[in-house]
């Protein structure tokens, strides 16, 4: 079941948590909600799924709109942050629940409840706890448990509010995986509210990246992180390295470090945006960059070593960040304290005021002022 | 951590005097005293104690005791569950106002909630005028005493609920209204297990305190023996009628009303303190 949100708008008190919102969410995928704390997100999931009023707008599911139907009666499931577990209630009777809530007519025989609830304790892994209590069961246990719950009653949507957040990264990791594969085998349309990208990013098919009650971008993962639309999505979505300057003939310039950039006009104000992976690094500075930067860490752990470099010369708000293999590590043997200087391959230009970003290759232009000379 | 296990102070004499002045004040404020008034009580044998409890008049006190608590518990019970859900569920303007209101029967004096109620109630009060020309009486008759003793107990049920209700959230109970649980499902499978111990010592203050009020009852009740006499009233009335071991019959019998009460309170906190009832959900365990 698609759902569409159309300009909802949402007060508390003073504090305006959403303005205005629409979005589309498709049928039978999984949408992640991402943004920093205060972005709006966890109430734009419960305005969804109900137990939150909108202010203005309409919530549609397939078409029909149900602003005005009781959560009681939306049919999703719902998946809280604290997992909300009854507590008095073994983890069988939490899983049942559900089902024994329907009216009278609806409800399945005592029977059948039953063999559901160990279809969906089979289904988490956890046949042997149905006693327990949630008091006696592990964070990620219980997360499963509260998923059982919320799919107990088959629901068509499932809405996940930080479903990750409190349990440590293995754990996390593994559920995460789990709740994909769930997902490809249900095909119930999901959204989940998260502040962690790359839980964003490797869970979900479309990412809506939310700040200050506003939808900032709305993008598959791989979209997204090529191609941000804004400084909010660039700095919020892994590590950036900035250049922010004037431009003077050609080139942007800050103290010592300039980049070349053909075309454009003299005299803006102006920053330069590369992800770690844009820049190469290299003894001396290059035909259409000159950024000196010194090596003040460098961290091997990973697939890639990932090194730290502060400007010399000029001023950068953060830390610079540029990723080399292992096998080009060996080879130029890099170490800290040393001068290198920044090879910018691509980046994205924020021109005086401009909200969207215009990108730059040098391996192009270079290529085409030679040819041109 | 082996010998090294002294704190400051923590020398044996200190201990001793701490303990010794601990045990002995209790002894003289608290076991002398109950003792006394079992064996002041029994003092003229058991048939003496017996004809004093089952006097025509003990009767009816302990019987209009009774009554005003099982009227008052109820009541309280279902005030404060309702004012407890309603500050920590809901946020309305006044609701800080409310909490702190919840508090007056605690800071007044009872003898002063009586006067109240008598100048709103009685034949030349505020409502009580208009009651009278309706033939209506409150004060020095049992409806009065049931309401002074409704006032002076009202906060106790509420008082365990709010700091309880409070720390487990609504989290719960959204999950159950997702799940498509009725409003009264809710309540009966969720937010009462949850709250169930809490309430029960909610109950058992409430009716300790609906049994041995004095001051406020004192006032509007008129002592009218065999009428609107209490027990506690009960009590003085024989004392100052020179009846010694009747008074202390009456005494027992709320003495011991009151030691039963403290045994059910045990038991409760000690249900209260089980951690699978109890332990808030700790993120990240």
């Amino acid at each position: 079941m698609s759902i569409t949100i159309d300009q909802i708008s949402k007060t508390f008190g003073r504090f305006q948590a959403l303005k205005d919102v629409s979005l589309e969410i498709p049928e039978g995928k999984l949408t992640a909600l991402l943004g920093p704390s205060g972005s709006g997100k966890t109430t734009l999931l419960r305005i969804i799924a109900g137990l939150e009023s909108s202010d203005a707008g309409r919530i549609l599911f397939g078409g029909d709109d149900v602003s005005n139907l009781h959560v009681r009666d939306r049919n999703i499931g719902f998946v809280f942050q604290h997992y909300a577990l009854f507590r008095h209630l073994t983890v069988a009777e939490n899983i049942a629940f559900g089902l024994e809530s329907q009216p009278r007519k609806q409800r399945p025989p005592k029977a059948e409840i039953r063999q559901r609830v160990a279809k969906l304790l089979e289904m988490i892994q956890l046949p042997q706890l149905a006693d327990r209590y949630p008091a006696q069961l592990s964070g990620g246990q219980k997360q499963r448990v509260a998923l059982a719950r919320a799919l107990a009653t088959q629901p068509r949507i499932l809405l996940l509010d930080e479903p990750f957040g409190a349990l440590d990264a293995k754990v996390r990791k593994d559920l995460r995986r789990w709740l994909r594969a769930l997902h490809d085998e249900f095909h119930f349309t999901s959204i989940f509210v998260t502040h962690d990208q790359e839980e964003a990013l490797e869970l979900s098919d479309q990412v809506v990246v939310m700040s200050q009650g506003q939808v900032e971008q709305v993008n598959a993962p791989t979209e997204l992180y090529a191609r941000p639309e804004s400084r909010f999505v660039f700095d919020f979505l892994g590590h950036v390295n900035v250049i922010s300057g004037v431009v003077k003939h050609h080139k942007l310039t800050q103290g010592d470090a300039w980049v070349s950039l053909p075309g454009q006009k003299s005299d803006q104000e102006a920053q330069l945006y590369m992800r770690p992976h844009e820049v190469h690094l290299a003894r001396a500075p290059s035909v259409h960059a000159r950024l000196p930067l010194r090596i003040e860490a460098i961290s091997l752990i990973g697939s890639e070593v990932r090194i730290e470099l502060a400007p010399v010369g000029w001023n950068s708000e953060e830390i610079w960040e540029v990723g080399m293999s292992h096998n080009e590590f060996a080879r130029h043997n890099p170490s800290r304290g040393e001068l290198w200087y920044a090879v910018p391959d691509i980046g994205h230009l924020f021109v005086a005021d401009s909200a969207q970003p215009k990108s730059v290759d040098w391996a192009y232009t270079t290529a085409a002022n030679a040819s041109n000379m | 951590m082996a010998a090294e296990h002294h704190r400051v102070g923590d020398q044996p004499w200190v201990r001793r005097l701490l303990i010794g002045t601990a045990v002995l004040v209790s002894l003289i404020l608290l076991v002398i005293p109950v003792v006394v008034i079992f064996f002041q009580a029994l003092s003229a044998g058991w048939s003496t104690f017996t004809g004093n409890v089952l006097d025509q008049f003990t009767l009816h006190a302990i019987g209009l005791t009774l009554l005003v608590a099982a009227l008052t518990v109820p009541l309280n019970l279902i005030f404060g569950t309702a004012l407890a859900w309603a500050v920590t569920r809901f946020r309305f303007p006044g609701r800080k106002l409310l909490v702190t209101l919840i508090d007056i029967p605690f800071a007044v004096s009872p003898v002063i909630a009586g006067l109240l109620y008598l100048l709103l109630y009685g034949r030349n009060g505020w409502l009580g005028g208009w009651l009278a020309t309706h033939d209506v009486q409150l004060m020095f008759a049992w409806p009065g005493i049931v309401m002074v003793t409704v006032f002076v107990t009202c906060p106790f049920v509420a008082r365990e609920l709010i700091p309880l209700m409070q720390h487990q959230g609504s989290e719960e109970e959204e999950a159950g209204v997702v799940l498509g649980a009725s409003g009264w499902r809710i309540f009966r499978k969720i937010t009462l297990p949850n709250i169930k111990w809490a309430l029960i010592y909610g109950v058992v203050l409430t009716n300790a305190r609906a049994v041995g009020e004095f001051g406020a009852v004192s006032v509007v009740s008129g002592n009218i023996r065999g009428e609107t006499n209490t027990l506690p009233l009960h009590v003085e009335l024989l004392y100052q009628d020179y009846n010694v071991v009747g008074a202390f019959a009456s005494a027992a019998l709320l003495a011991t009303i009151a030691i039963l009460t403290l045994v059910v309170k045990a038991f409760v906190e000690w249900r209260q303190s089980r951690p699978t009832i109890l332990t808030p959900e700790k993120g990240g365990v």
